[in-house]
């Protein structure tokens, strides 16, 4: 909801051309995409900080990797993947071409994936923490960068009509990276921030 | 191997009478080392065959550049040291480089920007190192934020350095943005072997990236002594440092 | 079983565990006592692990309980404060899902508890319209559920009644018969069998 009101205040605020809104179109729909899922984010494990289930999750006995990592992909199905799918619309309106929706929502889903991962770990070292919310949009851009570069990039080269493979593999890479690391990451943030 | 060296870098009283002796020693060497660079680069070495002067910021930009990404690092290693092997110490020497690491970068945006006025026209462009040197900063802004944000020392401590080693991953993408993407900022000069500038140029280069380190170390270890009185200011050794 | 030994842990500049000692041995009870402040709630934090304390060491069946954390969750059952209830579940669905992120259970034994702590009338209400003693009942039951040896207890009177407090001594009874192990900080005095208890005195210089 909130990306496609952001999405719809660009042409509004920038320009109706098309050909120049669909030069925008790669950051205007990247970056809504980041700031939906900072939003998102906040809520990752905040209910279940505040209630003690978080904690009864560390005290377990089971992985918290595990539990986490699950509890990522569920987040990301309830807000990542509902964004990469609703992409096209946001899409359609900024002037990106039909032929380039099918990689630009492969792309989308795999960027928000991988930002919720990372953004799993810097939700787990602002608990309990002062100004928590704008706190973990801080932490978590400068780590998203490298998300966001090639995400646009390959979104770019989509609408372009280019090859999308080179951004797409790294994107890629990124997300097997954080599937491997990030959870690990994120048990350990968990566990310092229910200290 | 004898590890007791390491181990009693770890408590704070030593550590504290070690900051003390050492600062001198290497802010003098520093200042030293910083007036032959200078002299060496700015006075001795050639005006550059395509810059003419302009060239001569390199002298302050690479050093601090690489300082940066350097600081950065040893901060990481220390909160590491500090999380696995549970060394106060440690942690206090990571929270303490963190100020002086974002000095640092913000140096070297300047510099650049001073830099890249006659060099490309413009005091900024958005290319990858730039981008993701600022992006450095900002970096280090979120561990200082994050420090600040806790209010449980401990758990601030813990915390900054879970956030410091997941961070480190930028740096090997900023040393090598201007290999894998096109850029407008030059890629790395050659300075031994087969050098890529004159014998006059590079040496005060060198000289100018010691003089940095060394400068860092007297800065960080003034700091740390600071930040250990901080920590421990309830304990009998501070008390009788103070007197 | 669960040896802890001089424990020191400071929360900020607070010196809040000063050398704590003490041994739980099976079929007996902990009581940690002190006033407001005086650190009950960290110890039994630290002991269960959620808090890292800078010396001391803990061991649970002689092994250290760092090293083998995860052996000694699984056979840990903490009870904090608040009990830790999602609050749009009904106290069946809380019980099931916190249960069961740790074993199987089935539904028979999730009523067998419920009946144990008086919680069945109003198990299948959502948790947030209940009352701070009903959510407590559900909470006990589900310190049943968790088949745990060591019970750690963070004031488990706390909004009881009368009865109320009777079934947590009764539960405790049970569970020390059952060669268990209860740590567990209180304001009053538990009503326990005499020879079961030990006291421990946190706060005092």
């Amino acid at each position: 909801m909130f990306f496609m009101i952001v999405a719809t205040l660009f042409p509004l605020t920038l320009t109706p051309e098309l050909s120049r809104l669909r030069d925008a179109a790669p950051g205007v729909l990247w970056i809504g995409a980041l700031l939906s899922s900072l939003l998102a984010l906040e809520f990752l494990f905040r209910d279940d900080a505040v209630d003690g289930t978080l904690e009864q999750f560390a005290l377990s006995g089971q992985s918290l990797t595990w539990m986490l990592f699950a509890k990522t992909c569920t987040h990301w199905l309830l807000t990542g993947l509902p964004l990469a799918l609703s992409a096209p619309l946001a899409a359609l309106a900024l002037g990106v071409p039909v032929a380039a929706l099918g990689s630009m929502i492969a792309a989308l889903a795999l960027g928000s994936f991988a930002l919720s991962l990372v953004g799993a770990i810097c939700a787990g070292l602002t608990l309990g923490a002062r100004r928590g919310g704008v706190l973990l949009s801080l932490l978590t851009l400068p780590l998203s960068v490298p998300i966001l570069v090639f995400g646009s990039d390959a979104t770019r080269h989509a609408i372009a009509g280019t090859e999308i493979a080179g951004p797409m593999y790294m994107l890629g890479a990124i997300a097997v990276l954080g599937v491997t690391l990030a959870p690990l990451a994120a048990a350990a943030a968990v566990r310092i921030g229910l200290e | 191997m004898n590890w007791t060296w390491f181990h009693r870098f770890g408590s704070a009283p030593y550590m504290y009478g070690f900051a003390q002796r050492w600062t001198p020693w290497f802010g003098g060497a520093a200042l030293l080392l910083m007036l032959l660079g200078l002299y060496g680069g700015l006075v001795l070495a050639p005006p550059d065959y395509q810059q003419k002067d302009a060239y001569r910021i390199i002298y302050v930009h690479a050093p601090v550049a690489s300082l940066s990404l350097m600081i950065y690092t040893a901060m990481a290693v220390a909160a590491a040291v500090g999380l696995i092997w549970r060394m106060k110490v440690a942690h206090a020497a990571a929270a303490a480089s963190a100020p002086i690491g974002a000095w640092i970068t913000v140096a070297t945006l300047v510099t650049g920007s001073l830099w890249g006025k006659p060099m490309w026209g413009a005091y900024w462009v958005w290319d990858p190192r730039l981008t993701s040197e600022l992006f450095l900063l900002f970096l280090y802004f979120g561990y200082m934020g994050l420090r600040a944000a806790i209010e449980d020392p401990q758990k601030a401590d813990k915390a900054s350095a879970v956030l410091a080693i997941v961070g480190v991953v930028n740096v090997p993408i900023i040393k090598y943005s201007v290999n894998w993407w096109n850029s407008l900022h030059q890629p790395a000069t050659r300075l031994l072997g087969k050098a890529d500038m004159v014998w006059s140029m590079v040496w005060p280069l060198l000289t100018m990236f010691l003089a940095f380190m060394l400068f860092f170390a007297a800065v960080l270890l003034i700091r740390l002594r600071a930040e250990l009185l901080r920590r421990e200011r309830g304990a009998s050794w501070v008390r009788e440092v103070l007197s | 079983m669960l040896n802890v030994q001089g424990l020191h842990l400071w929360r900020g500049d607070r010196h809040v565990l000063q050398g704590v000692s003490f041994e739980a041995t099976p079929g007996r009870c902990v009581l940690l006592t002190g006033k407001n402040g005086a650190g009950k709630t960290t110890l039994l934090r630290a002991i269960a692990g959620l808090l890292e304390p800078e010396e001391g060491r803990m061991t649970w069946r002689g092994a250290s309980v760092r090293d083998t954390r995860d052996e000694f969750h699984s056979e840990l059952a903490y009870l904090g404060h608040e009990p830790p209830l999602k609050g749009d579940l009904t106290g069946r669905e809380n019980l099931h899902f916190a249960t069961g992120i740790r074993r199987v259970v089935s539904a028979a034994e999730i009523d067998a508890a419920l009946a144990r702590t008086g919680g069945t009338a109003f198990a299948d209400r959502a948790t947030r319209l209940l009352s701070a003693g009903q959510r407590r009942r559900i909470a006990l039951a589900g310190v049943l559920l968790a088949n745990a040896a060591l019970w750690l207890l963070d004031e488990p009177t706390t909004n009881l009644d009368a009865e109320g407090q009777q079934l947590v001594a009764d539960l405790v009874a049970e569970q020390l018969s059952r060669g268990g192990l209860v740590v567990a900080a209180v304001h009053h005095s538990l009503p326990l069998v005499a020879g079961t208890l030990t006291e421990l005195t946190l706060g005092v210089a």
